[in-house]
C-alpha cells in the first residue's frame, strides 16, 4: 500500500506543481495579488509531498520491499543499510526523484529569502520554478514511476551496481544535482527578468548569491566524482573526458562565466544581454546533461539504461523550456546596451575574454561529446573523439585566462592604467620565471612539470600581490570583503589545481608488473614489496586481497590492501588501494592471479607513483569555497522591497 | 536576426538529438542478427558431459523441439540465468539442453553440482568448434530448436525473467503451435 502513497504524492505535488507555475504568472500579468500570493503556498505543498514520496522510496529500501521493482533491481538482502539508502538514486527513477527533491529544497529556499523581492518579481520566479517541475514531476510520473510493482514478489533483490558501492558515490550524486538544479534560480530571476522587461540590474544582484552557491556545489559534485573514479576506477585517472562527465563540465563552464558577467552587470550595468543569455545557457546545459545521460543517445559507461519514450519526453520538454526561453530572449532582451562604457584596458576588457573562453570551451566539449552523433547523422560512421582533441584543445583555450588572471583585480572598472599592469607584468614574470628555474632542477627538466610550477607561481604571485595591495592601502574591517576573498580564494585554488595537473600529469610513474610473493618493485625512490594475496569477505562481496608493503630507503611507509573483489551476483569490482600524501599518492591496483587456480602465489599489479595529485582536488576544493565565501557577501542580503526600488531608480539615474 | 541566433543553433541541436533517438530505435546496438534464424541447425556431434564416451548427434535430437542453451562455469552472466532457468524448467513445454561451452569438464560438473542442473541433456564442446558453426558469441546464448531441426529463436546473453516472459515463451507457444 505505501508505494501507492508514494505516487499518488507525487500526482499531488505535480497538480501543486502546476498551479505553482500557471497562476502566479496569470495574477502578475493581471496584478491579482490573490493569485499571485498561490506562489509560495504551493511551493510548500509540493515539497512537503515530494519529500513525502522520497521518504516512503528511503523506506522501501530499508524494509527490502521487493515487491517495488525498483527496489528488487537495486537492492539485496546483504546489501547494508547506508548502500541501500544511496540505492535510492543508484539508477534512473531513483535519481530523478532525487532531482525533484532537490528542486523543491531550492525552490522553498528561494520562497524564504524572496519574501522582501517586489510581489511581481518574486512570483514570476517562483512560477518558473514550478514550470520546471512540472516538466520533471510529469516525466517522472508518466515514463519512470520509481514505484511500479514487481508480482510475484521475489524472494531477494538483484544487486546495487557495484561502482556504487563506495563512500565517494552515495554523497557524489546528491551535491552534483544541487549544482546542476541550483542553476534554475539564475534561469528563473533571467526569464523574470526577461517577462517584466525592468529592474534588469537589480536582479541580476539577487541572483548573484544564488548562482555562486549552485557553482560550489557543482564544484564540489565534480570534484567528488573526479576523486572517486581515481580511487575506484583501478586506472588511476582522475578525468576521462567520458559524455558524462562532459555533461557536468559544460554547466560548469558556462556557470563560471555568468558568475564573472553577473559581476560586470551588477556593478556597471553593462553585458545585460549576455547574462540572460548565459543564465539560459548554465540551466539548459544542466538539463543537456540530464537528456544526453538518460536518453541513451550516447553510449558512456555510466549512462542509465535507456529507453526511446524517455529520450522523446525530455527532447520534447528541452524543446519547451530551452527553445521557449531562447525565443523569449529573441524578443526581450534589452536591445539598446546599456550601462557604462569601458576602455580597452579595463576590468570589463579582461573578465569578457575569460568569459568569451569559458563559453568556447564549453562549446567545443558540447561538440566534442556529439561528435559520435554528428558522425551518424552524416553517415561517417561511428567516430568519437576522445582525450586526444579535448586534451589538446581545452588548455589552449585556457591559456589566456590563465595569463590574464592576475591583472582583473589590479584594473580598475571602466578605464585602468596601463603603468600598474606593467610594474605588475615584471613582477609575476620574474616569480614565475625565478620558480620555473629552481622547478627545472627538481623535474628532471621535464617542460610540462616546469610550464605547471610558472603557471602556478603566476597566478598565485598575482593573487598575493593584490592580498598585500589592499592590505596596505585599504583600512582594516574594509580589506577583504566577502565578495573579494571569495575571489581571491578561487583563483588560488586554480593555481594549486594547475600544479596538481601538470606535475601528476608528468611526474607520475605507472608500472604493470607480475610479482610473485616476496618480490620487490622499484618506483619512484619506493620500494613495492608484494607479500602475496589471500581470500577475505565482505557483508556482500568476497574478495582477494593483496598485501604489498613499501619502503623507502628500507624505511617503512606503509602496508597497503588492493582488493579484487566479487559482488553476490557475480559482479567483480577492483577496489585500489591508495597511500594518500599531500605531495604524492602511492597507488595499487589488483590485476590477475598468473594461475586462476592459485591465488597464493604470482599476480599482475599495477602500481603508481603519483606526486601532487591530491593538489587537484585540492584546488577544486578552494575553488568551491571561494564561491560559498562570495555568496555570504552582506551586499547580497536583500533589502526591503521599497528601499529596492528606490535603489534601482537611483541606479538607473546614474546609469 | 542576431538575437535569433541562439535559438537558431539550439533548433539545430534539438534536430540532431531528434535523430539520434530515431537512429537508436532503428540501430538496437546489442542486437546482432543471426543468419541462421529459421535456417537448419548446423550439424553436430558431441559427447555427452557425463558420458564423454556417448555421443549426441544432430539427428538424435530431431522429431521433439528443445532449448540448446550455452554455458559454462566460468560465465558469470550464466550465473544469473541459472536460477530462472531451474525455475522455469518442465513449464517451459521443451527439452533443455545443456551446451557447455570450452569448460573443463571437471569444473562444469562442480559448477552444476553447486547451482543445480535444469537440464535434461548434457553436451560438451570443451575445444568450442561446433560452437563457431553456430555462431555463438558469448555465453550464455540460447537457441529454440523446432522437431524439424529449424532454429527458431536466438537470444544472446542471460535469459531473465522479462526474457522467459516476454520472448522466450511467446516463441515456444508459436512454435508448437505451428508444429506440435
Amino acid at each position: 500500500m505505501t508505494p501507492e502513497l508514494g505516487q499518488l504524492a507525487l500526482i499531488l505535488a505535480l497538480l501543486l506543481a502546476l498551479a505553482q507555475g500557471v497562476l502566479p504568472l496569470i495574477g502578475a500579468w493581471r496584478g491579482n495579488r490573490a493569485l499571485m500570493a498561490v506562489a509560495r503556498p504551493a511551493a510548500a505543498g509540493q515539497a512537503v509531498f515530494v519529500a513525502m514520496a522520497f521518504a516512503i522510496l528511503v523506506w522501501a529500501f530499508l524494509h527490502f520491499d521487493f515487491s517495488v521493482q525498483y527496489v528488487a533491481d537495486n537492492s539485496n538482502l546483504e546489501l547494508p543499510w547506508y548502500y541501500r539508502i544511496a540505492a535510492v538514486w543508484g539508477a534512473h527513477e531513483g535519481s530523478l526523484l532525487l532531482w525533484i527533491l532537490i528542486l523543491n529544497v531550492w525552490t522553498v529556499a528561494l520562497a524564504a529569502f524572496s519574501q522582501k523581492l517586489p510581489e511581481v518579481f518574486a512570483s514570476r520566479v517562483l512560477a518558473v520554478m514550478g514550470l520546471i517541475a512540472v516538466g520533471f514531476l510529469a516525466f517522472i510520473i508518466f515514463t519512470s514511476n520509481p514505484f511500479g510493482r514487481l508480482l510475484p514478489m521475489p524472494g531477494d533483490g538483484a544487486d546495487l551496481n557495484p561502482v556504487l558501492q563506495d563512500p565517494g558515490m552515495t554523497f557524489h550524486p546528491p551535491v552534483l544535482y544541487t549544482g546542476y538544479v541550483g542553476f534554475s534560480v539564475a534561469f528563473a530571476f533571467a526569464i523574470a527578468g526577461l517577462l517584466g522587461g525592468e529592474l534588469e540590474q537589480a536582479w541580476v544582484r539577487w541572483a548573484r548569491p544564488w548562482t555562486n552557491v549552485a557553482w560550489a556545489f557543482l564544484t564540489l559534485g565534480i570534484v567528488a566524482g573526479s576523486w572517486w573514479a581515481y580511487a575506484e576506477l583501478g586506472w588511476g585517472g582522475w578525468w576521462f573526458w567520458d559524455p558524462v562527465e562532459n555533461a557536468s563540465f559544460m554547466p560548469w563552464l558556462v556557470g563560471l562565466g555568468l558568475i564573472h558577467a553577473q559581476a560586470i552587470t551588477e556593478k556597471r550595468g553593462s553585458l545585460r544581454a549576455w547574462t540572460i543569455l548565459l543564465s539560459i545557457f548554465a540551466f539548459s546545459l544542466s538539463l543537456l546533461g540530464t537528456f544526453l545521460v538518460r536518453s541513451g543517445v550516447l553510449t558512456s559507461v555510466h549512462a542509465f539504461a535507456s529507453d526511446p519514450r524517455r529520450g522523446v519526453f525530455i527532447l520534447a520538454f528541452l524543446t519547451i523550456v530551452v527553445g521557449g526561453s531562447l525565443l523569449l530572449y529573441a524578443l526581450r532582451a534589452p536591445k539598446v546596451a546599456g550601462g557604462k562604457a569601458f576602455k580597452l584596458v579595463s576590468r570589463e576588457t579582461v573578465l569578457l575574454i575569460g568569459n568569451l573562453m569559458f563559453a568556447v570551451a564549453a562549446a567545443m566539449v558540447l561538440l566534442g561529446t556529439l561528435f559520435p552523433l554528428i558522425g551518424d547523422a552524416l553517415n561517417l560512421g561511428r567516430i568519437s573523439v576522445g582525450p586526444p582533441y579535448f586534451g589538446f584543445l581545452f588548455p589552449l583555450l585556457m591559456l589566456p585566462v590563465v595569463l590574464l588572471m592576475p591583472f582583473g583585480p589590479f584594473l580598475r572598472w571602466g578605464k585602468g592604467e596601463p603603468a600598474v599592469l606593467k610594474s605588475l607584468l615584471l613582477r609575476v614574470s620574474i616569480a614565475a620565471a625565478a620558480c620555473a628555474i629552481v622547478a627545472a632542477f627538481f623535474v628532471d627538466g621535464q617542460p610540462k612539470a616546469i610550464v605547471g610550477v610558472a603557471a602556478a607561481t603566476w597566478i598565485a604571485i598575482g593573487v598575493l600581490l593584490y592580498v598585500y595591495k589592499r592590505w596596505r592601502e585599504v583600512p582594516r574591517g574594509r580589506r577583504y570583503p566577502a565578495e573579494m576573498a571569495g575571489m581571491l580564494l578561487a583563483h588560488m585554488g586554480l593555481a594549486v589545481f594547475v600544479v596538481g595537473v601538470l606535475l601528476s600529469e608528468s611526474l607520475s610513474v605507472t608500472s604493470d608488473v607480475r610479482m610473485a610473493p616476496g618480490q620487490t618493485q622499484h618506483i619512484g625512490s619506493y620500494d613495492f614489496r608484494f607479500d602475496g594475496a589471500h581470500r577475505t569477505t565482505g557483508p556482500n562481496w568476497r574478495a582477494d586481497q593483496g598485501t604489498v608493503t613499501v619502503t623507502r630507503d628500507r624505511k617503512p611507509v606503509t602496508v597497503m590492501h588492493p582488493q579484487k573483489r566479487t559482488y553476490l551476483r557475480g559482479q567483480v569490482q577492483t577496489e585500489s588501494a591508495v597511500d594518500a600524501g599531500i605531495f604524492r599518492d602511492l597507488y595499487v591496483a589488483l590485476g590477475e592471479p598468473m594461475d586462476a587456480g592459485n591465488i597464493e602465489g604470482a599476480w599482475s599489479l599495477r602500481l603508481y607513483y603519483k606526486p601532487f595529485i591530491r593538489w587537484i582536488w585540492g584546488g577544486g576544493v578552494l575553488m568551491m569555497l571561494g564561491g560559498f565565501t562570495c555568496a555570504a557577501d552582506k551586499r547580497f542580503r536583500i533589502k526591503r522591497a521599497a528601499a529596492i526600488a528606490d535603489d534601482v531608480l537611483v541606479q538607473e539615474a546614474r546609469a | 536576426m542576431n538575437r535569433l541566433l541562439p535559438f537558431i543553433a539550439f533548433m539545430l541541436l534539438v534536430a540532431l538529438f531528434g535523430f539520434g533517438i530515431w537512429w537508436n530505435t532503428q540501430h538496437d546496438q546489442n542486437a546482432i542478427p543471426s543468419p541462421l534464424l529459421n535456417k537448419p541447425a548446423p550439424a553436430f556431434n558431441l559427447p555427452k558431459l557425463y558420458e564423454p564416451t556417448q555421443m549426441v548427434s544432430k539427428a538424435d535430437l530431431l522429431g521433439k523441439p528443445y532449448l540448446l542453451n550455452v554455458f559454462a562455469s566460468w560465465c558469470i552472466e550464466c550465473g544469473v540465468e541459472h536460477p530462472v532457468l531451474e525455475a522455469a524448467g518442465p513449464s517451459l513445454g521443451v527439452r533443455l539442453v545443456g551446451y557447455n561451452y570450452k569448460d573443463a569438464p571437471a569444473d562444469a560438473k562442480r559448477w552444476l553440482g553447486e547451482h543445480g542442473n535444469p537440464y535434461d541433456l548434457l553436451v560438451a564442446d570443451e575445444p568450442g568448434h561446433t560452437a563457431i558453426d553456430f555462431g555463438v558469441y558469448g555465453a550464455p546464448e540460447s537457441f529454440l530448436i523446432d522437431a524439424k531441426g529449424v532454429i527458431r529463436y536466438k537470444h544472446i546473453g542471460p535469459i531473465t525473467p522479462e526474457v522467459l516472459a516476454k520472448e522466450l515463451k511467446p516463441a515456444i507457444a508459436a512454435m508448437l503451435k505451428e508444429t506440435p
